[in-house]
């Protein structure tokens, strides 16, 4: 049950939830985009936002698209992530999306609410992240293109009216060699005590991280260490370890000590992996 | 204020809050949506005290006291606070000579054991609704296990005459305990009252449920165990501390279970044991499944593990040279015999056997996977009050078919089902010929104590056996008029009562049912209706100092084992196979007897393994949703075995013991013996989690 | 305290084969419309934040948590709930393996199932076990679905 009202509005076009958006802001309705509307109805139950309107994107058709173009792979924000994992054009997405929430709330829950969610793991982006796969992102002002860096640090930073229309990657980025781990604090749904997801590119491994810190993160710093063969695999992971962009998460699934001990585990087993194939 | 056998606790918080999540004040509106709006936008501005955080901290000569006024709380049944401290209950055992106890052990183990607080996380929610009538009648609708405590409760908190409170209770979505305690019925009368008596509804959140309401108690224990060179178990010491949380409602009765049934099915001649309910600033604890006992026995199982190790014994030959058998006394020095014991040496020869069909040895390594197992024994006395106690009506309607009436109450235990079995059995008719409701009505139904302590088949079945005899004699002096013989010479069966020298002679039922009317059209006779009851019989209250007494009618016993998978780099488990062997008296239907034992081994693994409440520095639970909150899932369930010794219980319908718990009690203990043989190190805490495990390692602080 | 009156939206819909039409708040949860507005209470709130399934209906076809999918969201779909199971096959196995106890969680576990027959007729354990673990059951050990669900999904001869 949540306990306030908002006006509910589903655009069937991008250029009309830009503008709806733009308009309800001049309203004061503060408004919200809604894709799954998992997050947001969780949220809003518990009386944590409140939003005056949600702007469903669910009926804009560029929001559901996956889809080839070209040399390109190209998947709608609002495309859920059960939906990605079956058709599985991304096998390192296809894999992380599964590791999110259940098969039921998968099939709800959405590429772009996940990415642009308020709770900290955000897992789906790690692939993105790593394919430096580019966005489409729409406003009042049209459609433009960004990278993946460049709008995600350790979230979404989109200007205000803004949302996230297509995430781009590279078709050669998709079939790379990769590895996906996620270790829980026990069982196998949740939230994650570490989530690593890597892939070798032109024989150097790239990883990124969620449940580590309080946002998920690429690092070039521990990439690099990671990378310098001419160490053994448990120095680098001790130096990995120091260039942490924040501290150890410490919370409900796990502390921070015992973070770091399943980190470190999770990192050697995602090198050595990787370093074998 | 409220509360059993405590009156401690006010239905809204007055002058002081004392735990985190407790109700303090109540909004009615039309709209559920209105009601929380409202709720909102009601600012409390608190003044923080100073909190206790854990019992041990409680007991410290410097503690805050959660109850100032510990000696002005009206007591119901039997309860010893102790003002001007924390403690809410203290129940002692003294049992033979403690010194020649030590003086004859040559091994001597001394551990603690944590158990911290968790909830029941019944898939339902507890729920009620309240009206009040212009007549002042008062109907309450509730999701519990005790619908005719909150009869009472209501009629004493809001001097309601008895009648006037009518409560009806469905089919109820799972409890675990959690639903015999009485807290938002009060709350759903208050708030009815405040509108003039409409009918109100109050429903907890999931969030709600987990905190605010009563939750599964935490016991932090200290136990000393020895033994003589070859074994032989010869003293034991015990202080329990449960973690009762800011009020003490059942935990104070647990906290006697968990003095009663102290040393697990052990013959310990030497036994001293302080079990103390204590007050500390968490959630308010209630009966859980086990009702203390998964506590106790996890303290005791841990013991006698590492004792069998001091000694160089098997775990479970240790444990079998040591069952407690007929002519030893309990604890609580009631004399035992086969039928208030049932058979524990069988139960252990039985798991034996089980573990010995497997080739594979109890301990195993491949690479960095151990495989072992953890064995444990249990017992349970039910801790039932003395004059806990049920009725039943039989009544016959006029095509022979029959309407069970009984006040046990449906939480997914399948005891409906299987009561109406017991009255088939003894009416010797077709099941499908009696009719029973799914709900209680206590103005229909005859009373039921509560649907607690796996007691239903054991009350509420003698009940309807006596019910059943009454209405057997009623056809048999009926029909004994028509067919002109002695009810001595008749036998009922089939849906007919006949000669027992010519069966073919005889009335069908449905001739009898409402009176037999002859060719002339006179009829003799009436409604058949049988009646029966039947409460507890010669139970005792215990001694204060010594705690001698009969605290129940008998015990089940049992013996379990967990095979876990453990890996050595990883930290983490699974869980293989888990067994459990118990004497049931008498198997009354085998698929729900299995499905008991089974629901609840799963209830235990989950709770030891990984279930407890997670509490900030102030006291706060931080876990109050089920996607923080682990519950076991579909795919993480071990092979189950599950078999039965039959060692009838004579006072019982057919012999039967109670189960409904059982399955769970040794989980706990069996989970951390099997991991503690796989890890190396004593794991004395729980929640079983790779974390905890880890620490013990890495940290043992 | 008045409050403004809330906007009210029409969803049409079909819920178990049946054209609907509802008036809703835009902050009406499908879960609480379903059983409040239409009376279908098989579906049940478990935790009405998405962790345990009990509220789980098909949504084309697809099992979906009703308690996390506003009502407005729901027009122009087909609903099943329980209530539109008419004596399935797998309720049969449910009622054969004794997979329920105090029934609670039941309709949510059924209605995976069926969204899970629906997607994969031949699913393996594996598939098996990944869509049930969005469910949680109190009572029973999982054993007892296992079973029953394991038959649903056994090619008869």
């Amino acid at each position: 049950m949540i306990p306030f009202d908002f006006d509910y509005y589903k655009p069937s076009s991008v250029p009309l939830a830009a503008e709806w958006f733009h308009l309800l802001q001049q309203q004061g309705k503060h408004p919200i985009y809604y894709a799954g509307g998992t997050e947001i109805v969780t949220w809003a139950r518990t009386n944590d936002i409140h939003p005056g309107a949600v702007i469903d994107l669910k009926s804009v058709p560029e929001c559901n698209v996956m889809e080839m173009q070209g040399d390109k792979l190209v998947i709608g924000s609002c495309v859920t992530l059960s939906a990605l994992t079956a058709a599985n054009p991304f096998p390192l997405l296809s894999e992380t999306a599964r590791g999110i929430a259940d098969q039921t709330a998968r099939n709800q829950i959405t590429l772009g609410g996940n990415i642009c969610g308020n709770i900290i793991y955000r897992e789906a982006v790690l692939p993105l992240l790593l394919a430096n796969s580019r966005i489409r992102i729409a406003g009042i002002e049209g459609i433009r293109e960004a990278s993946i860096h460049q709008v995600f640090s350790q979230k979404i930073r989109l200007e205000a009216g803004e949302f996230l229309v297509q995430i781009v990657t590279d078709r050669s980025d998709l079939s790379l060699p990769f590895v996906h781990i996620k270790k829980r604090q026990i069982g196998s749904v949740g939230y994650p005590l570490v989530t690593v997801a890597a892939l070798k590119k032109d024989e150097r491994i790239h990883t990124a991280y969620s449940g580590v810190c309080s946002f998920p993160f690429q690092s070039a710093a521990i990439d690099q260490v990671l990378n310098d063969t001419s160490l053994p695999l448990s120095a680098r992971i001790d130096q990995a370890v120091g260039q942490l962009p924040a501290p150890l998460l410490s919370n409900v699934e796990g502390s921070a000590a015992f973070r770091e001990f399943v980190l470190k585990q999770t990192m050697a087993e995602a090198v050595h992996t990787l370093e074998r194939r | 204020m409220t509360g059993s056998p405590l009156e401690d606790r006010p239905p809204l918080a007055i002058e002081k809050v004392r735990y985190y999540g407790e109700p303090v004040a109540l909004v009615v509106a039309e709209e559920e949506y209105i009601a929380q709006m409202a709720a909102l936008r009601i600012k409390v501005e608190y003044e923080l005290l100073p909190a206790v955080l854990s019992p041990k901290e409680a007991l410290q000569s410097n503690a805050p006291l959660v109850h100032e006024h510990l000696d002005k709380y009206k007591r119901h049944e039997e309860v010893r606070p102790e003002p001007g401290t924390n403690i809410a209950n203290r129940v002692k055992i003294r049992k033979g000579n403690m010194e020649e106890g030590w003086n004859n052990s040559v091994h001597t183990v001394e551990i603690e054991v944590t158990l911290p607080q968790s909830d029941h996380a019944a898939m339902e929610m507890r729920c009620t609704t309240a009206q009040i009538m212009p007549g002042g009648k008062v109907i309450l609708h509730s999701a519990s296990q005790s619908p005719y405590v909150i009869q009472r409760a209501i009629s004493e908190s809001f001097q309601v005459p008895l009648h006037q409170v009518i409560v009806h209770t469905p089919l109820v979505g799972g409890s675990f305990g959690g639903k015999a305690a009485v807290q938002l019925e009060y709350l759903a009368y208050m708030a009815s009252h405040a509108v003039g008596g409409k009918a109100v509804k109050l429903v907890n959140s999931r969030e709600v449920d987990m905190i605010a309401s009563p939750v599964h108690i935490g016991l932090d224990a200290k136990i000393k165990l020895g033994c003589t060179r070859d074994g032989k178990l010869t003293a034991a010491e015990f202080v329990h501390l449960f973690d009762g949380g800011a009020y003490s409602d059942r935990g104070v009765v647990m906290s006697r279970a968990g003095a009663v049934d102290c040393t697990g099915p052990y013959r310990i001649d030497n036994v001293h044991c302080d079990s103390l309910c204590v007050y500390t600033n968490h959630p308010y604890s209630t009966s859980f499944r086990g009702f203390g006992h998964p506590e106790l026995t996890f303290a005791i199982e841990r013991a006698m593990d590492i004792l069998a190790k001091r000694v160089g014994m098997d775990p479970l030959e240790f444990r079998f040279a040591n069952a407690i058998g007929p002519g030893d006394t309990s604890p609580t020095q009631t004399l035992l015999d086969r039928s208030n014991l049932g058979n524990l040496p069988m139960c252990i020869a039985k798991l034996k056997a089980w573990l010995d069909t497997d080739d594979s040895p109890q301990y195993e390594t491949h690479g960095h996977l151990v495989k072992a197992t953890g064995v444990c024994c249990f017992w349970k006395n039910s801790n039932t009050p003395t004059d806990a106690g049920a009725g039943a009506v039989v009544a016959f309607n006029a095509d022979g078919t029959v309407n069970l009436l009984c006040g046990a109450v449906e939480i997914g235990q399948g005891t409906r089902t299987s009561l109406t079995q017991l009255l088939a059995e003894r009416l010797r008719m077709d099941e499908r010929m009696i009719h029973i409701a799914p709900e209680v009505r206590t103005e229909t139904d005859p009373f039921y104590w509560k649907t607690v302590a796996s007691r239903s088949t054991f009350l509420v079945g003698n009940a309807i056996l006596r019910a059943a005899d009454d209405a057997i004699a009623q056809l048999k002096g009926l029909a004994a008029v028509v067919l002109q013989c002695l009810p001595t010479d008749l036998d009922v069966g089939g849906g007919r009562v006949f000669l027992k020298d010519a069966p073919a002679t005889g009335l069908a039922i449905e001739q009898l049912a409402h009176g037999y009317t002859f060719p002339n059209g006179t009829t003799i006779g009436s409604q058949v209706i049988g009646r029966g009851s039947y409460t507890m019989q010669n139970l005792t209250l215990m001694d204060p100092e010594t705690g001698k007494g009969k605290l129940g009618p008998e015990w089940t016993v049992g013996a379990q084992a967990v095979e876990v998978e453990w890996n050595t780099k990883e930290f983490t488990y699974k869980i293989i196979r888990a067994a459990t062997i118990v004497d049931a008296g008498k198997v009354i239907n085998p698929l729900f007897a299995r499905g008991q034992i089974t629901g609840a081994m799963s209830m235990g693994l989950s709770f030891s393994s990984r279930e407890a409440f997670f509490f900030d520095e102030k006291g706060a639970v931080r876990n109050n949703q089920i996607r923080t909150y682990k519950l076991i899932r579909f795919g993480e369930q071990p092979e189950y075995f599950v078999d039965f010794v039959e060692t009838p219980h004579m006072e019982a319908p057919y012999g039967l013991r109670g189960i409904g718990e059982h399955g769970l009690i040794g989980m706990p203990a069996a989970l951390a013996n099997s991991l503690t043989a796989a890890t190396g190190v004593e794991l004395n805490r729980l929640p079983l989690t790779p974390e905890t495990i880890w620490r013990t390692i890495h940290d043992p602080v | 305290m008045t409050l403004p009156p809330p906007a009210m939206y029409p969803v049409a819909c079909e819920v178990n084969g049946e054209k609907r039409l509802v008036r809703v708040r835009a902050a009406d949860i499908l879960l609480s419309t379903l059983r409040d507005q239409l009376g279908l209470t098989g579906s049940k709130p478990g935790c009405e934040n998405g962790d345990c399934g009990a509220c789980t209906i098909l949504v084309d076809g697809l099992p979906v948590k009703s308690c996390l999918m506003l009502t407005v969201e729901a027009e122009g779909k087909q609903l099943t709930t329980i209530e539109g199971l008419k004596n399935s096959p797998v309720q049969h196995a449910f009622v054969r393996y004794q997979a329920f106890q105090c029934g609670y969680c039941t309709p949510g576990f059924i209605m995976n199932c069926e969204g899970l027959r629906n997607a994969h007729p031949h699913a393996d354990e594996e598939t098996i076990r990944v869509w049930l673990e969005s469910n949680i059951c109190r009572c029973t050990s999982y054993e007892e679905i296992q079973h029953a669900v394991r038959d649903v999904f056994t090619p008869k001869t």
